[in-house]
């Protein structure tokens, strides 16, 4: 784990005066060991060779318009990404989170337009029951000690029958729409999904959110008390409890928080596509994964980064679309995927295990 | 004894069939330094952690600080002044120093529950402080404990657990996977917190070390407590033959 405040420490390094030359190697080694163990260091030089790439071999990828669809492809993602790696760092998988971003599109969807709530009212509905997911996913872990991946399973494969079950219910089809003349759909529509104009490009407001959900994520994870119940639970649930951590309501606030951000994508979807289908979602639970552990999360626990997962979702957003931009068969993505992850695991390994003799 | 600042009573404990604790009494003085000793196996750790809140146990009764208690977590026990370095859980190996002396009652610039705002220097400058006063040396505060030798692993625990401000300190087994360097070095730390007022208990194998540091010995066999001994008044040869249950001892076990 790195909580470390690079910045003070790399100016210092280099100090003024008379040093040695010596002193001027272990400074550089010391810079050189500070930004080995970033967890994300792996991920951003992924993303700078992936963005080199598609620079050179598309006209596309450079221009604002390019740049504006690229990112909006991540947002999404990157938000879930983030709630995600924190989950991870904390020892724990949600296999639901994916159909969970389904299932509060349906829920808002259903609420506002077959039960004729207003949307914001509708949002709240869909988020309390996004609170509720987190809360038994996270209990059950707690309560059964059995791993979070069979919990989540179940949860997963629950979520996807009602998703159908429900919507086939409620419309007599497999989706909702029509949101778009719910009451409150227009002030609740900018919040979640308009639109900026930046120098005549069309900027979407889920990567404003992407960016803050990053934000506040790696604030938590490095500046508060809750940052470090994660690391500590993550490392080593009995160790953490005997030295006094909560244990139990950090897991599970983590449960909650991945569910809160699935309700915050779903939310942006319902609002930006006004329909819901009632399949959305399956898979993705696996791209947020990788993209967390691209960005540095071990799958152990105990390591990882909020900003690399970001990175991690860019990666994907910025490969996803320059394959489309460069005209190539979108059957690359898989390839270019697998080799990604793998690529980032073995470089996130090696560094990690130099990161564990340094540990700053 | 009246004035015992932690007292348990008829403690049983049992995993499945085993019964690792039966009946067990103990007690232990303010200022005092009491080792508890006994084979492997003998329950010692099973009544460190049923007296620390880390086990609850299936009958008996305990009272500290004049009050009857049931501690339901380590963090209960340590709320109400009892301080713990386990035998294997001592740190959480994926946080600095500072982070692990500080766990559980961290330092805030803004107070908001979890998602208070740490005060980082306050609690760097803290840590320098705890570790010198406890006589442990760490060169880097940032450096995660997970790759630091096992003295300066068991340094940091103690320092947590003497930096608390507890009034009783539990050690189960502080020296056991140490050189005899960071051996001393430990226990010079241990005299340190005698010195200091500082009452506790310890788990050791080791009967020079115990003979050393401590005014009363506990011995357990097999899930029983067979003795209470002032260190003054008892022979290790005693109390080798009081851990395995021989009358006569032959070979002695004095390290
Ligand atoms: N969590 C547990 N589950 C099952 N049995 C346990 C558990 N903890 C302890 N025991 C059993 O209880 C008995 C006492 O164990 P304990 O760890 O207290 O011994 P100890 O005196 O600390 O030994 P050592 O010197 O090896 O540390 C042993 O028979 C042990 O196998
Ligand atoms: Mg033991």
């Amino acid at each position: 784990m790195t909580r470390q405040t690079a910045v003070p420490d790399a100016a210092a390094a280099p100090a003024p005066g008379p040093a040695s030359a010596g002193d001027e190697r272990l400074a550089r080694t010391r810079l050189l060991n500070q930004l080995v163990v970033r967890p994300e260091l792996g991920s951003v030089l992924g993303a700078v060779l992936v963005f080199v790439l598609f620079s050179v071999v598309t006209d596309r990828f450079l221009t604002p318009s390019g740049v504006a669809t690229w990112l909006d492809d991540s947002a999404t993602l990157g938000i879930m990404a983030v709630a995600v790696s924190l989950l991870m760092i904390g020892g724990e998988f949600d296999l639901s989170a994916g159909v969970m971003t389904a299932s509060t599109s349906l829920v808002t969807a259903i609420f506002a337009t077959q039960l004729g709530w207003n949307t914001w009212a509708a949002l709240a509905a869909s988020l309390v029951f996004a609170l509720l997911v987190g809360f038994l996913n996270g209990w059950l872990v707690m309560r059964t000690g059995l791993p979070s991946f069979i919990i989540t399973l179940a949860s997963f494969l629950m979520l996807q029958g009602l998703n159908l079950g429900v919507t086939r219910l409620m419309t007599g089809t497999v989706q909702v729409s029509g949101m778009r003349s719910a009451a409150g759909y227009a002030s609740s529509g900018f919040v979640f999904a308009s639109t900026m104009d930046i120098g005549g490009t069309t900027i979407q407001v889920s990567i404003l959110w992407w960016l803050l959900v990053t934000a506040v994520a790696s604030w938590v994870l490095m500046r508060t008390p809750f940052g470090n119940w994660i690391f500590a639970v993550g490392g080593s649930s009995a160790s953490a409890r005997a030295v006094g951590v909560p244990v139990t309501r950090t897991k599970i606030l983590l449960f909650m928080t991945t569910a809160t951000a699935a309700w915050l994508v779903g939310s942006i979807n319902i609002l930006r596509f006004t329909t819901a289908q009632a399949n959305q979602g399956i898979g993705l639970e696996l791209q947020f994964i990788v993209a967390a552990v691209v960005g540095g999360c071990l799958l152990t626990g105990g390591f990882g980064s909020a900003v690399g997962a970001a990175v991690g979702a860019l990666i994907f957003g910025m490969a996803r679309q320059g394959i489309v931009f460069a005209r190539w068969e979108s059957d690359w993505f898989q390839l270019f995927l697998g080799a990604m992850l793998l690529a980032a695991v073995l470089v996130n390994n090696a560094f990690r295990r130099r990161a564990e003799r340094v540990r700053r | 004894m009246a004035d015992a600042i932690l007292r348990a009573e008829g403690i049983s404990k049992w995993f499945g069939g085993v019964a690792a604790l039966q009946d067990v009494d103990f007690e232990i003085a303010p200022g005092e330094h009491a080792a508890l000793v006994g084979d492997n196996g003998a329950g010692k750790s099973t009544l460190v952690k049923v007296l620390t809140g880390a086990e609850r146990p299936d009958g008996g009764r305990i009272w500290f600080d004049g009050q009857e208690r049931h501690f339901h977590s380590p963090l209960d026990a340590r709320r109400a002044g009892i301080e713990t370095v386990y035998q294997t859980l001592a740190l959480a190996d994926h946080l600095d120093v500072v982070a692990n002396l500080f766990l559980g009652r961290e330092k805030y610039r803004v107070r908001l529950g979890p998602f208070s705002v740490l005060n980082r220097s306050a609690m760097r400058a803290e840590a320098r402080k705890m570790l010198e006063s406890t006589g442990v040396h760490i060169p880097d505060l940032r450096s995660s404990v997970m790759g630091m030798s096992g003295g300066q692993r068991q340094g940091v625990a103690i320092a947590r657990a003497a930096g608390m401000g507890s009034q009783v300190i539990v050690l189960d087994e502080p020296t056991a996977a140490l050189g005899v360097q960071e051996t001393a070095r430990v226990e010079e730390i241990i005299r340190g917190l005698k010195r200091r007022g500082v009452t506790m208990l310890m788990v050791s194998h080791n009967l020079r070390q115990v003979f050393d540091l401590v005014d009363t010995i506990w011995v357990l066999r097999h899930g029983q407590m067979v003795g209470r001994r002032d260190t003054s008044e008892v022979s290790p040869e005693e109390i080798v033959s009081m851990i395995t249950g021989a009358d006569r001892v032959t070979g002695l076990e004095f390290t």
